[in-house]
């Protein structure tokens, strides 16, 4: 038995693929005792509706994200070069998901 | 796709029939021959179905009481999503037993707007009920649920997954489809059984507790019923007996796993040999019902 006992549940972020060819897409949080429940609430709280055919989860503390102080030197430079964007193409209909 | 306005935008891009509502949801019992299969005598499928489906109906309204009281939001909506299955279950059992004889349905006033399978569980007492007993018991705390979930789904679903192969198609189409929800049922309980005992002092102190109290109960799930042998020599059945075995070599895993010892308990006995499937139920039966039935009740032409 475990002397580690905590007042709360870990948070874990949650990663829904629609279906076959799409991204996992992020879409929200839920709370678990461990990763493999985590894995059961995630389809519980955001899969009760045919949204997906894969769930990924993640502790949110093994997460690293960048800080909104660095929002200026981290993303501002690429705001001015728009011949990195490709819209100077045409996209044909049939490529899908762009 | 870029920009989210919803995160499910992300997920669904435009394609909306991918969505709720009705849509693109597998319907069971489409397509299924309703005929009785030569041989099936339509009061005896009543009767079993009528066991399979006071059994999910019962359970499944003991765990709607769950709601907004489970120790998470995360395990209020996973209850709430099993009690959501086990209902399912029972509204497909209770259809096809009005089906095989229109005779088990209660009488409503004519013109009453109510499906037979309403009526069958809003308009019967508690001794027409036909559910085993563990269904019915009041809930304790979180680990008794746990418990209740995990010996229910283990024995339901090894009667499920023989059912599959009933002889009557819409038996088989619900069989079918209720495998795959109590496989996830007997995960999560399962799972949950598991950390509780190997949890704090205080989670495998009520684990124990809730085990102790339920088990009393839990042999005559797997105890046949003289209807239950019929259908099953009929091909359209189980016979429970037939899987205890089976049952106990999953629950003992589960025991040995979670280092916890099967309880020494004897069973709870009937009344002259009586029990739940005869319509014996404990007193807690008809405090249930009151509740579960007390709006449709008021209103017998009320449309819903």
């Amino acid at each position: 038995m475990s002397d580690d006992v905590r007042a709360e549940w870990p948070l874990y972020e949650v990663f829904v693929r629609g279906k076959r060819g799409l991204n996992h897409v992020h879409v929200g949080s839920l709370h678990a005792p461990d990763d493999e429940m985590a894995v059961r609430h995630a389809r519980d709280v955001y899969t009760r509706r045919n949204e997906g055919v894969s769930i990924w989860v993640v502790r949110a503390d093994a997460i690293t994200a960048s800080s909104p102080d660095e929002k200026d030197p981290l993303f501002a430079p690429s705001g001015d070069k728009v011949y990195r964007h490709p819209t100077f193409y045409a996209i044909p209909d049939n490529v899908p998901h762009m | 796709m870029d920009d989210h306005e919803s995160v499910y935008d992300g997920l669904l891009g435009s394609d909306t029939s991918h969505w709720a509502f009705g849509h693109d949801f597998e319907d069971p019992l489409a397509g299924v021959d309703t005929t009785l299969p030569e041989g099936v005598d339509g009061a005896e499928l009543a009767a079993y179905c009528l066991m399979l489906g006071d059994d999910a109906l019962v359970l499944s309204h003991r765990i709607s009481e769950w709601c907004s009281n489970a120790p998470d939001l995360e395990d209020d909506i996973a209850l709430a999503n099993i009690a959501l299955d086990l209902l399912g279950q029972a509204r497909l059992l209770l259809a096809r037993a009005a089906a095989a004889d229109p005779g088990v349905t209660p009488t409503l006033p004519a013109g009453s707007p109510v499906p037979p399978e309403d009526a069958l569980a809003f308009f019967r007492d508690a001794g027409q009920f036909r559910n085993a007993r563990i269904m019915e018991v009041p809930n304790g705390d979180f680990a008794h649920v746990v418990t209740r979930v995990l010996l229910v789904s283990a024995a339901r679903l090894a009667i499920l997954e023989r059912l599959t192969a009933s002889r009557d198609h819409v038996l088989a189409a619900v069989a079918a489809k209720g495998v795959k929800e109590l496989t996830y049922h007997r995960d999560y309980a399962g799972r949950w059984f598991l950390t509780l005992a190997q949890g704090t002092d205080e989670s495998r102190r009520r684990l124990l507790a809730a085990l102790d109290l339920l088990w009393p109960l839990y042999a005559e799930m797997l105890a046949s019923h003289p209807v239950e042998v019929s259908m099953a020599a009929a091909g359209a059945g189980v016979d429970p007996s037939t899987v205890a075995d089976e049952v106990d070599v999953v629950l003992e895993q589960v025991f040995a796993m979670s280092g916890v010892e099967r309880p020494d308990r004897q069973p709870l006995a009937g009344v002259r040999g009586r029990v739940g499937r005869h319509g014996l139920h404990t007193e807690a039966m008809s405090l249930l019902l009151a509740e579960m039935q007390v709006v449709a009740r008021a209103h017998p032409e009320g449309r819903w």
